[in-house]
């Protein structure tokens, strides 16, 4: 209702707004909007199969404001992130997500809640798509109790339902991600596991062994190598001898995608998400994406890359901008609802810092406690021999 | 003839099981239990088990739940922690466990501390056995023993069976336990037949994970020990008792958690101290015990310093000779008792 009035006030104060010179003569109602369109997409590269995602896809309105409000939500979470971590708020490690949104969207488009993912440390993105709030994401940032795991992980170990996080040893969450399909396809749920690595994790022996073992097994796994170009300031050309990340599983189909078009990504994988449950066994993806930050926090990012190449991905790819053009040009959203959307987005990040920066840090008592789980209480040895402290389960 | 009068009693005579016997039948009952179970390593399915602990158990169960995994340890034991942590209860095989320094990464950063690091949201209910320590000529690389290590690290359980109580009940408890229960057989044990009581053949008994077990009483000295060496520990108390030296033999059985309540107890009564292990002295299972006597009550019933009976601190030579002077002999303890009691 509010919107509307909005609509109406700004049709009627003259403001046509930046659609072009649309007839719009009555006040613009929610059945105005396209609610529906479908949009060309990039073809992706094949390996090893016959055919691949389709070639269009289709967007509804309704869908197409939830991408662009969880995109911008994740933006807005990784960019305040910076601001705490420059604060001194945030400490330790911190790797954000900004521009590569469309890849943590895209994918949750494309499975269900009932799947599962698995991802390394530049997490917090996922954490938001599979349920984590940017609250106790934020909280678990600046390690307060009400973050997602009680301030205990920190920023590479937030976990959620059916995530298996944020996990901080570079290419030890794909074995893992495997483990996760094969008890998928144990339980006969029809679920899969989404499992996720870098360019620079792409190397790793353990990522060789578990395409091996789940091509033999047919698990049902999709791999998904979220190319963003470098690992840490080592570009891809000087890491890997082949950088066809998605030809790299050799007996495993593979597909190589627009990362940053989030409508790329939702029907890659879908189509992934099909071969899988299918029965085939395990698909290959590769998003090609970009990171505007450094490595982490402690990476300018600009020794081993130019300003120029950030600002060129910054105008001309970014998956935010990406989406909006394509519904503002459609008739699918109003520059003021988006712009509406923006603002409670920004008021739902300034209230998840507040609650990051004010609410307490986690009680000592909590010090030792889930070593086992299922467990009696036991005694814990602290700095010295008459310190016991206590550890629950 | 006591046979046959058990047998009419209760139907269950205590029997002869060897090791090997006793943790196959441990996880044949365990599959059978809990669906959740399964096994899986090297040659643990067609093949029977490298050393044949998993007899039958392909046969009986299939290929869904006795898994052969190809030679790429980092890759399976990183596959069995993810299927436990997505509801799963894995049996995860290291042929031996050197292999499981390829893994080691798996056991404990992934396994050993996701329940601490989730805040509680993520437990790993997995086994990771296989044979530990020094075997028979398998030289420097096949020989580690590995308690030390996982024993260092809180979110790990370490378990260390001796005689065939032990292993059964123990990879019971451990399959059953909700944690990652890291269980270290021993290779040369897996032949060795003990007497099994009728209870200890029942389908639900369990040896609980954290209590050490006196084999044997004394009231002179206290020896400690794990695994194979438990059993060098009651030769050599049997040689000693002829000459007038009682000891108290301590099964650890668990590495961690330490139960040295049990072992101050005991040097409270016996006033001295021996540990008795097969791996290398330095910062090992003895040296930690020794520490913790020191910083509890028993140090001051100490009537003299508490000592080490280790592994030389060498690799593991192949020729006999060298080897059989790399590991601790039972001459070694005698002597050592006989040192500490100043006789």
């Amino acid at each position: 209702m509010r919107k509307m009035l909005t609509i109406i006030s700004t049709v009627l104060r003259g403001n046509a707004g930046k659609n072009g010179a649309r007839a719009v003569v009555a006040a613009r109602t929610y059945a105005d909007f396209t609610q529906q369109a479908t949009f060309d997409i990039k073809k992706c590269d094949v390996h090893k199969l016959e055919e691949g995602p389709p070639l269009t896809s289709t967007l509804t309105r309704e869908d197409g404001l939830k991408y662009y409000r969880t995109m911008q939500t994740m933006r807005r979470m990784e960019l305040k992130a910076d601001q705490l971590y420059k604060q001194k708020i945030i400490r330790g490690f911190c790797h954000l997500y900004d521009g590569q949104e469309a890849c943590a969207v895209g994918i949750e488009a494309g499975i269900n809640l009932t799947d599962h993912l698995i991802t390394a440390y530049r997490a917090h993105g996922y954490t938001l798509t599979r349920g984590g709030t940017v609250r106790e994401i934020m909280a678990e940032l600046t390690g307060r109790r009400g973050g997602i795991a009680k301030g205990k992980g920190g920023s590479m170990h937030m976990y959620a339902k059916n995530f298996y996080g944020g996990n901080g040893i570079v290419g030890a969450q794909v074995p893992l991600g495997a483990g996760v399909a094969l008890a998928c396809k144990y339980q006969e749920k029809n679920e899969l596991c989404v499992c996720l690595y870098g360019d620079g994790a792409a190397n790793q022996g353990q990522i060789f062994e578990t395409y091996n073992m789940a091509s033999l097994w047919k698990l049902p796994c999709i791999f998904i190598c979220e190319n963003n170009k470098y690992g840490m300031g080592t570009s891809v050309e000087r890491a890997a001898a082949s950088t066809d990340y998605y030809k790299r599983g050799d007996f495993i189909p593979g597909l190589r995608v627009d990362g940053m078009d989030v409508l790329c990504v939702k029907e890659a994988t879908k189509f992934a998400a099909d071969f899988c449950r299918s029965g085939k066994g395990p698909i290959l993806m590769e998003l090609q994406t970009y990171r505007y930050h450094g490595h982490s926090m402690s990476d300018p990012g600009v020794s081993y890359r130019t300003r120029e190449e950030i600002q060129e991905v910054r105008s001309k790819s970014d998956p935010i901008s990406m989406l909006k053009d394509r519904m503002l040009n459609n008739n699918m959203a109003s520059v003021e609802e988006l712009k509406e959307i923006d603002i409670e987005v920004r008021k739902e990040i300034e209230d998840a810092a507040q609650f990051a920066t004010t609410d307490p840090e986690p009680p000592l008592e909590d010090l030792c406690n889930h070593i086992f789980y299922n467990e009696p209480p036991m005694d814990v040895r602290g700095t010295n021999p008459w310190s016991k402290l206590k550890s629950m389960s | 003839m006591a046979a046959l009068r058990c047998f009419l009693r209760s139907g269950k005579p205590a029997m002869e099981v060897t090791v090997r016997d006793a943790l196959n039948q441990a996880m044949d009952e365990e599959l059978e239990r809990d669906d959740r179970v399964f096994l899986l390593g090297e040659e643990v399915a067609q093949y029977d088990g490298a050393y044949k602990v998993s007899r039958g158990l392909w046969k009986k169960y299939g290929d869904k739940r006795i898994i052969d995994t190809p030679i790429t340890e980092m890759g399976f034991a990183g596959i069995a922690v993810g299927s436990a942590m997505a509801g799963l209860r894995p049996i995860c095989e290291f042929m031996t466990f050197n292999f499981s320094m390829q893994a080691i990464d798996q056991v404990i950063n992934s396994a050993a501390k996701t329940y601490y690091m989730s805040a509680g949201l993520q437990s790993v209910p997995i086994v990771f056995r296989g044979p530990n320590g020094a075997s028979a000529g398998v030289a420097a690389q096949h020989s580690q023993c590995f308690a030390a290590w996982y024993g260092h690290c809180p979110g790990l359980k370490v378990v260390s069976p001796w005689n065939s109580e032990d292993a059964r009940g123990l990879l019971k408890s451990a399959i059953r336990d909700d944690n990652p229960v890291v269980f270290l057989e021993n290779e040369l044990m897996y032949g060795v037949p003990f007497e099994l009581s009728e209870e200890a053949q029942s389908k639900d008994f369990t040896v609980p994970i954290g209590k050490a077990k006196i084999e044997r009483q004394g009231n002179h000295i206290t020896l400690v020990s794990h695994s194979r060496m438990v059993g060098h520990c009651l030769d050599a108390a049997a040689v000693l008792a002829k000459e007038g030296i009682e000891c108290e033999v301590i099964n650890l059985r668990t590495i961690r958690p330490m139960d040295i309540e049990t072992i101050e107890a005991s040097v409270i009564k016996t006033n001295h101290l021996v540990t008795v292990e097969g791996g290398w002295p330095q910062f090992g299972v003895g040296a930690e015990i020794c520490a913790r006597i020191m910083e509890g009550p028993a140090f001051n019933y100490l009537d003299a310093p508490a000592v080490r009976v280790t592994g030389v601190d060498i690799p593991m030579p192949y020729a006999k000779i060298l080897e059989d002077h790399s590991v601790p002999q039972i001459k070694d303890i005698m002597f050592s008792v006989k040192k500490t009691l100043n006789v």
